[in-house]
Parts: C-alpha cells; sequence; structure tokens
C-alpha cells in the first residue's frame, strides 16, 4: 500500500488539471515536467504551470473488463484517451454513459471523482474523470 | 568493435510451473546453454540476467547474484548484473552481453533471462505488468496493460481500417506455429471463433488476443566470431543490434498507431548489419497482444503502415509466408515469462539458422530477426543474426 504522500504531492493536477505550458515552444503539456521534452535546456525559466480547461475530444477509447484490483467494484469500466483544446492528451475514465454511446471524437469535460480507495479504512484518492458533453452541464459538480 | 556469435542456446519449457522456482529456471536454461556451447565454468567471464520484476512476483531482488551462486559462478567471482526494461529485459540483457564481447572487455558471456510469474494471483501479475506503463498517469487512473493496448488496437482500426478479424488471425497463426514447439506454452491449435468468443479484457481485446502469464528461462553464449567455430558447428552472428526509447506514456506521443522506438532501433539495427527487411527470412516479434504483432511487422518495414492486418489475415506471416513471424509461437503461444521473452527470440531464430527447429523449420533461413519491447513501446531492442 502506497503511502499518502506519493498521492497528496500530484493533488494539483489531480483535482484541478494542473499542466504547463512552454512559453519556448509554446505547447501544452500534462501533468507538469521541470524541463519541456521539446526544447529541453531551452525551456529552463520559460515553464509556465497552467490549468487546463478540461474539455477535448475522445482520440481513442476501450472498457476495461479485467485487470486491477482498486477499480474492481467498477468493472467494467471506460478509460479513454482524451485530446484536449490545449492539445496535450490525457488518460482517465469517462463515466456516466454507455460505451456503445462512445466515438472517437465525441466531446467530453473533466469532472472531480473518487478514483480509489485504500482498504474499507484507507486514504480515498480523488482525481479527473470525464462526461460526455452530450450528458449536459451538471449544475451540482464542483469543478 | 570485435564481431560476436552466439554459441549456445538453452531454454526451459514455458508455462505454469508449479514446482519450479525463479532459480531453479534460470540455472536450468543456463545450463542447457553452455552444455551446448561445451564450455566450461572457468571461461565464462561475465553474465548478464534479463528479470522485469522479481521483487513483486517473487519478492525477491538482486537476481543477477543469485542466479551467479545458484549456477556455481561465484566460486570464480563472475560479474553477474541484472538488466530490467519491462517486457525488454531479455533483449537488453542481450544487447549487454554483446557489447560486452564486441568491445573486447569480455570474451565468453552467458545471456540469460527469468521471470517466475505464477506465485501471485492474475490480478497482482496484471498490475505488476501494468506497471511498466506510468503508473502514475495512466495505470493509477484506471489503465490497464491491456487496455492501453486496447486503445492502440481501437485507434489503429479507426485510421487503417484493421478488423476484429484480422486480429484474431494473429493468434490462429500463432497458436498454429505453437503446436509446432514441444517448449510451447499451448500447443493447441485454436481457430477465429475461439478468439472471437473469449472473454473480453478490454475492448476490442479477448483473452486470446493476450500473452498469458508464463514462468520460464532461456540463456544464449555469446563469443568472439574469430573463435565461435571451436565451440559451435553452427555458429550464429548477430550483425546488428539496436535500441531506442520513447515516452513513457502512451498518451504522448502524437501517432499511438506506430511504435517509433520500434522503427528507429530496427533501422539502427539493419544499418549495423548492413542488411533490408527482404533479406530477413524468420522474426520473433513482441505480440504481448495480437494488436503489437500487427504494429510490429509494419514498424520493422516488412509491410507498409495500416497493411499488418492484411498481411497477417493473407497468410504472409506464416510459415510459409514472405517472412515468417513467430515460428515459436510468439509470445501469445510459446509464452511470456517476461524478463526471459527476448532471450527466448533469440533462442529460436538461433534455432531456425542452425536449421534445428524441425516441424517448424523455415527452409533455408539465412538471416532472423528479434524484436523485443518494453511498455507499450517506451523500449524497443532489435537484433539481426546471420548464419555464420
Amino acid at each position: 500500500m502506497a503511502t499518502a504522500p506519493r498521492f497528496w504531492r500530484e493533488n494539483p493536477s489531480r483535482y484541478n488539471l494542473v499542466g504547463f505550458k512552454c512559453n519556448n515552444c509554446g505547447n501544452h503539456y500534462f501533468p507538469p515536467r521541470i524541463i519541456c521534452p521539446l526544447c529541453r535546456r531551452k525551456s529552463v525559466g520559460k515553464i509556465e504551470p497552467v490549468r487546463l480547461k478540461g474539455t477535448g475530444t475522445i482520440f481513442s477509447f476501450t472498457e476495461v473488463h479485467e485487470g486491477m484490483d482498486e477499480q474492481n467494484m467498477q468493472r467494467p469500466y471506460i478509460v479513454a484517451m482524451v485530446e484536449l483544446d490545449e492539445g496535450a492528451r490525457i488518460t482517465g475514465q469517462v463515466i456516466d454513459c454507455d460505451a456503445r454511446d462512445l466515438s472517437i471524437g465525441t466531446e467530453v469535460r473533466a469532472t472531480l471523482r473518487k478514483l480509489s480507495e485504500e482498504g474499507s479504512s484507507g486514504v480515498i484518492h480523488y482525481g479527473y474523470k470525464f462526461i460526455p458533453l452530450c450528458n449536459g452541464p451538471a449544475a451540482s459538480e464542483n469543478e | 568493435m570485435r564481431r560476436v556469435a552466439v554459441i549456445g542456446t538453452g531454454i526451459t519449457e514455458f508455462g505454469e510451473l508449479w514446482d519450479s522456482s525463479f532459480r531453479k529456471l534460470g540455472i536450468g536454461a543456463g545450463l542447457a546453454a553452455v552444455e551446448d556451447a561445451k564450455i566450461s565454468a572457468e571461461q565464462i567471464d561475465a553474465m548478464y540476467v534479463g528479470n522485469m520484476s522479481a521483487g513483486r512476483f517473487i519478492r525477491q531482488e538482486h537476481v543477477g547474484a543469485l542466479i551467479a551462486d545458484y549456477s556455481g559462478l561465484v566460486k570464480d567471482h563472475v560479474p553477474a548484473t541484472r538488466v530490467e526494461a519491462a517486457g525488454a529485459s531479455g533483449g537488453l540483457a542481450l544487447r549487454q552481453g554483446f557489447l560486452a564481447v564486441a568491445s573486447g572487455l569480455h570474451d565468453i558471456v552467458v545471456v540469460g533471462g527469468a521471470e517466475k510469474m505464477t506465485d501471485v494471483s492474475d490480478t497482482e501479475s496484471s498490475m505488476i505488468q501494468s506497471s511498466a506503463a506510468d503508473q502514475e498517469w495512466e495505470t493509477e487512473l484506471g489503465a490497464t496493460f491491456a487496455g492501453l493496448h486496447a486503445l492502440i488496437a481501437t485507434r489503429h482500426m479507426h485510421e487503417h481500417g484493421t478488423t476484429r478479424e484480422q486480429l484474431a488471425d494473429v493468434a490462429v497463426k500463432n497458436h498454429k506455429h505453437g503446436s509446432l514447439n514441444p517448449k510451447a506454452q499451448f500447443r493447441r491449435e485454436i481457430n477465429r471463433d475461439v478468439v472471437l468468443r473469449s472473454p473480453i479484457v478490454a475492448s476490442p481485446l479477448r483473452m486470446f488476443d493476450c500473452a498469458p502469464s508464463s514462468d520460464g528461462a532461456a540463456a544464449v553464449v555469446l563469443c568472439p566470431l574469430e573463435n565461435a567455430e571451436k565451440y559451435a558447428e553452427v555458429p550464429v552472428e548477430i550483425v546488428g543490434s539496436g535500441q531506442a526509447s520513447d515516452s513513457l506514456a502512451l498518451h504522448n506521443r502524437k501517432d499511438i498507431c506506430t511504435m517509433s522506438a520500434t522503427r528507429v532501433a530496427s533501422d539502427r539495427a539493419f544499418a549495423m548489419a548492413g542488411l533490408s527487411q527482404d533479406d530477413v527470412d524468420v522474426a520473433e516479434v513482441h505480440d504481448n497482444f495480437t494488436i503489437s504483432e500487427v504494429l510490429a511487422v509494419e514498424d520493422l518495414g516488412f509491410f507498409a503502415k495500416g497493411e499488418g492486418g492484411k498481411a497477417t489475415e493473407d497468410g504472409r506471416t506464416s510459415l510459409e509466408g514472405d517472412v515468417a513471424i513467430n515460428t515459436s509461437g510468439g509470445l501469445k503461444a510459446r509464452g511470456d515469462p517476461i524478463g526471459a521473452t527476448g532471450v527466448a527470440q533469440a533462442v529460436e531464430i538461433v534455432t531456425q539458422l542452425r536449421g534445428t527447429a524441425e516441424k517448424r523449420q523455415v527452409k533455408d533461413a539465412d538471416v532472423g530477426l528479434a524484436q523485443n519491447v518494453g511498455g507499450t513501446g517506451a523500449t524497443a531492442v532489435v537484433h539481426l543474426f546471420r548464419r555464420a
């Protein structure tokens, strides 16, 4: 079982989709990095943390039926690679929909949900998941 | 740089080997390779061991020393090094051995690979395999290792029109080849229906699209080519070795239908060898999932991008095809004890080039290739072999 800090230190990105923009090449990335993988040393001092909007389209997706303890309660669940409007790609679950209603290109938006919990009394991990835009904006969602 | 030859091979049975421990498997393969090369322990200068995750599979790290110890090599304090690059651990261990002999530092090197996967549950095994991907930004968000390959498959079908049936044909072919390999984990032929009716793992991939969890080990012995005839009737030269890296997470790659690391490693190996794809008679590629073989035969340059599925369907990758792919049965049917796989691929290619592959022998095989992949393509290792 992992210790709490391992998850806690990634919370800004997990909760608020904080990525970064490289002000040398202008590209957006997620999650944050120390240097831009393309500009390398030229990007030092030019990395700007950016909160990504969380809207984008499905680049590819799958319905997972086997293989993970932490998600076992939710199986099957959908995992997608989402291309965010800023250009960065991100991997996460797609919820509140049926896999049959999804296709490559489906518009989605990010929302905050429970990712997993460690046993019945352990730490609960929260993070982003995605909802198809056609489900409509849910006013009760805390984004 | 010295030219390097393979002078001995050894391999255990692959499968769910309840009565075999990690050390028993490793030593079994090593002894067989040393016996095949007709060398004595005193001649061994160094050993490299490919292993992905003994720490999680059997709670044992430091397995380089462990195998050296149980092989009787600590009497002479032979240096033993464990090499890890997830699924590419074995291929990378082979490359380390190749570099050590080519450089002139060592004369006789044993390269082994071993994994003992079935001491943990299937779910645990699957989670360990997923750690080859980006644990913090893929796996913990729900992406299993099969799930990531399913993302590749969905996209490949979308961009290139690859069909579900063509993916099944990869498994059907590799099971057919496996039925001709007495060391294979699965030696039974299957048909398309078996694949298409098997349970979904991560859509569109089903159980028969996935390589199994396996126990097993493989080993080869290397020496300078100029000395090879002393030890082997038919020495096989390693004529090219290439390695490349890519982003750990799949989502950081522009084109997920191409494994750029495979392309680059393959270009580097072919350039070193002065050979082209047309020269290759037989290849072992990293079919941990059926879609992976489709990508591999494209990215290695045997078929154009998008044509891998069709080429498989048309039989062009079978034993009698343009280039025989995975004559051992591949990861799918021979089995995939992760750290052993890259070395097992080398054992199969050497067996083919020696002309001793019996029922699965490719006629007049002269040049062979092995492609070993770590993660979803963050590491790729490609070796080219030629009958000396």
